[in-house]
């Protein structure tokens, strides 16, 4: 049971929540929570955005300030939100369809624009709230709906996508430890700029089944024994690395000014301040 | 005290918007819309308000929606295939009732089409353009005064009704210059979203005010806790299932524009009091239709005008009355025929309805509806 200052946190009237018996978001939903707890966030100035799918309905199961926005178009909602009112605490959740495929243009963006709102990204490599189908980040060969084969699409390193892209805050965990889930989102969140925590979920339901990790613990399992901790895989070659999930903090860039700060800057030359 | 400037429709509707109090635009550049961009990039800052050059059209209403959210006047402004673009998220701030003003500086369409010439096809898309029912309010401006007292007057009924509202104007308007009477701040009747009262603990958000049956509307950040989704939702905002619930928000969306009809309808008319024939135009077409008239009155011609302000809500009872008197109905549309059908439907086969329909990038010339309006006397 969560302790009652993160049971305060949640909608109960909202419940009972959509997930499966077993899904791997609940894990991030109260590592999510113990984060903003633990950084003395209030549910009046927090933002959490999300677009569709399974992970994006977390939200509503928080007793925040939530929007449930369109499919991949979150985090141009959560930059308008970020932009007119900075004071707010901006999180912004999204699943791995969300962020790398439909949302792919609206992720790399708001990396470069460096705007100070944190992005978690649950990555269960798959679609599972329309029915299993191979999403951006499904390992090659693994069975999906619309993949009966076997994938063959290259998947995207999302942590070297938001890297490459221009985030100042990027790391990855997963869901067999949730308290390097919790130490990373309350880094990000802490963090002034735009940070992305990816991590690793468990989709049992529409992955699993397909794919030799049919209970939740199979996925505990696999995703303990797949992870490597970053030190290590720098010293790991390419082939080692093959089918392992590289845990850790890979960027970690301050000072960098975020975007809404740069934008007082234009108010201040365009001698606004004190425009009422 | 009033001033007067020499702008062109473009830089009005941005100069109106900012008279409107919106201090937020999420965009995309566009032709023949990027100067409502490019003057609220310049103007937003000095009125310590926001602009934001979005990654695509989708992020630019995306962005001006969350900044509404957050409890900040928003626009956002493209052309055809940016309005394409923005109908998904449209559709979430019209779920969601999110105030918000969208404008679209028509061009000819299909696809990239023409992107400097003129035309009317995006006003059947003004009304249905996103998927599902929903109530429109949608105004066609047809002088740069206008673009200026228009997209006050849209702002205000943005914030009145918590919905988007559309701003149909189009490439001729947008470009052309003309003298605009710019009012005193203090004659500019602003209308702001109505804010809950109710203690935060207590707040469903959705539950309309029995007054008015639209809820109040709390910003992120006023101490409240709600939830926006784009999911059909009961009052306190969840999603919901349940066909009562599924019903009554549904009903509404639409009840709460429908209900104001009479007062949000506008339209102009002149020469219709002994008309045997009406002109029926709209935005910048309507220009060359009044010369037309003027001068089939010159001629000695009982011919009419009639322009609707608002194409959505549609002044149908209001053609229709005309339509008891008059013979025939002429509507010259840059299209192949689209609010026409709304004509027809207002008139109940009372009057003849004859389309002149013109798709070639250029605006009618008066000639071109005097002749048409000879040739069906």
């Amino acid at each position: 049971m969560p302790r009652p200052e993160i049971e305060n946190w949640l909608r109960k009237r909202f419940f009972p929540h959509i997930w499966c018996p077993g899904c791997g978001h609940g894990v991030i939903l109260h590592a999510l929570l113990r984060a903003l707890v633990s950084c003395g966030k209030k549910k009046e100035e927090t933002v959490i955005a999300s677009g569709i799918g399974c992970s994006s309905r977390m939200p509503g199961y928080i007793d925040a300030c939530t929007v449930h926005t369109t499919h991949g178009r979150s985090l141009a909602f959560a930059t308008g939100i970020k932009l007119a009112n900075p004071d707010l605490t901006v999180i912004d959740v999204m699943g791995d369809g969300d962020c790398s495929a439909i949302g792919g243009n609206h992720f790399i963006h708001a990396c470069r624009r460096n705007i100070d709102i944190t992005a978690i990204v649950m990555n269960n490599n798959i679609y599972g709230m329309t029915g299993g189908q191979a999403s951006p980040t499904t390992p090659p060969g693994s069975k999906a709906t619309t993949a009966p084969y076997g994938a063959i699409d290259p998947p995207f390193d999302i942590c070297q996508l938001a890297i490459g892209a221009g985030a100042t805050y990027v790391a990855r965990a997963t869901i067999a430890n949730p308290v390097m889930c919790e130490r990373y989102i309350k880094a990000a969140i802490e963090h002034k700029g735009f940070s992305v925590v990816e991590i690793v979920s468990s989709c049992h339901t529409q992955y699993g089944r397909r794919n030799k990790r049919r209970t939740p613990v199979d996925n505990l399992n696999y995703l303990k024994a797949a992870s490597v901790p970053v030190a290590k895989a720098k010293e790991m070659s390419e082939e080692e690395l093959a089918g392992k999930i590289t845990i850790g903090e890979f960027v970690k860039i301050e000072g960098k000014p975020d975007y809404t700060e740069l934008y007082e800057k234009v108010i201040e030359a365009a001698g606004g301040k004190h425009h009422e | 005290m009033r001033k007067a400037e020499f702008w062109q429709g473009n830089v009005a509707i941005a100069h109106g918007a900012i008279a409107a109090g919106c201090r937020f635009f999420g965009g995309y550049p566009i032709t023949p819309s990027s100067e409502i961009a490019e003057v609220m990039a310049e103007e937003l800052p000095r009125v310590n308000g926001k602009f934001i050059q979005m990654e695509d059209e989708i992020g630019g209403i995306a962005a001006a929606i969350g900044a509404s959210i957050a409890g900040v006047k928003a626009m956002t402004a493209t052309s055809g295939p940016g309005f394409s673009l923005k109908q998904e998220n449209l559709g979430l701030a019209y779920m969601a009732e999110i105030p918000l003003v969208v404008v679209d500086v028509m061009r000819g369409g299909p696809s990239t089409g023409l992107p400097t010439s003129i035309s009317q096809q995006d006003v059947m898309q003004a009304r249905w353009g996103t998927h599902g029912d929903h109530a429109t309010i949608a105004y066609s401006p047809a002088s740069v005064q206008e673009c200026y007292e228009i997209t006050v007057k849209a702002f205000n009924m943005a914030e009145r009704f918590r919905q988007p509202v559309l701003i149909m104007s189009d490439e001729v308007l947008g470009h052309m210059r003309e003298k605009v009477y710019v009012p005193a701040k203090e004659e500019i009747k602003l209308v702001n979203r109505k804010k809950p009262t109710a203690d935060p603990e207590e707040f469903m958000a959705y539950k309309a005010d029995p007054e008015d049956n639209i809820p109040p509307m709390a910003g992120f950040g006023d101490g409240y806790r709600w939830h926006v989704t784009g999911l059909t939702h009961n009052e306190w905002g969840f999603p919901t299932n349940d066909k009562d619930e599924i019903a009554k928000k549904s009903k509404r969306l639409m009840d709460k524009v429908d209900a104001y009809r009479d007062e949000i309808v506008e339209y102009d008319t002149e020469f219709t009091e002994d008309a045997d024939i009406i002109v029926v135009s709209y935005g910048s077409v309507a220009r060359s239709a009044l010369t037309a008239v003027k001068l089939a009155r010159e001629a000695g011609m009982k011919v009419g005008y009639f322009r609707p302000v608002t194409l959505w809500p549609f002044p149908d009872k209001e053609i229709e009355a005309l339509a008891e008197k008059a013979r025939r109905i002429v509507v010259p549309e840059l299209n192949y025929g689209q609010m026409v059908l709304e004509v027809e439907r207002a008139v109940h086969g009372k009057a003849d309805v004859l389309p002149l329909n013109m798709v070639n990038g250029e605006l009618f010339k008066p000639k071109d509806i005097l002749q048409f309006v000879k040739e069906v006397a």
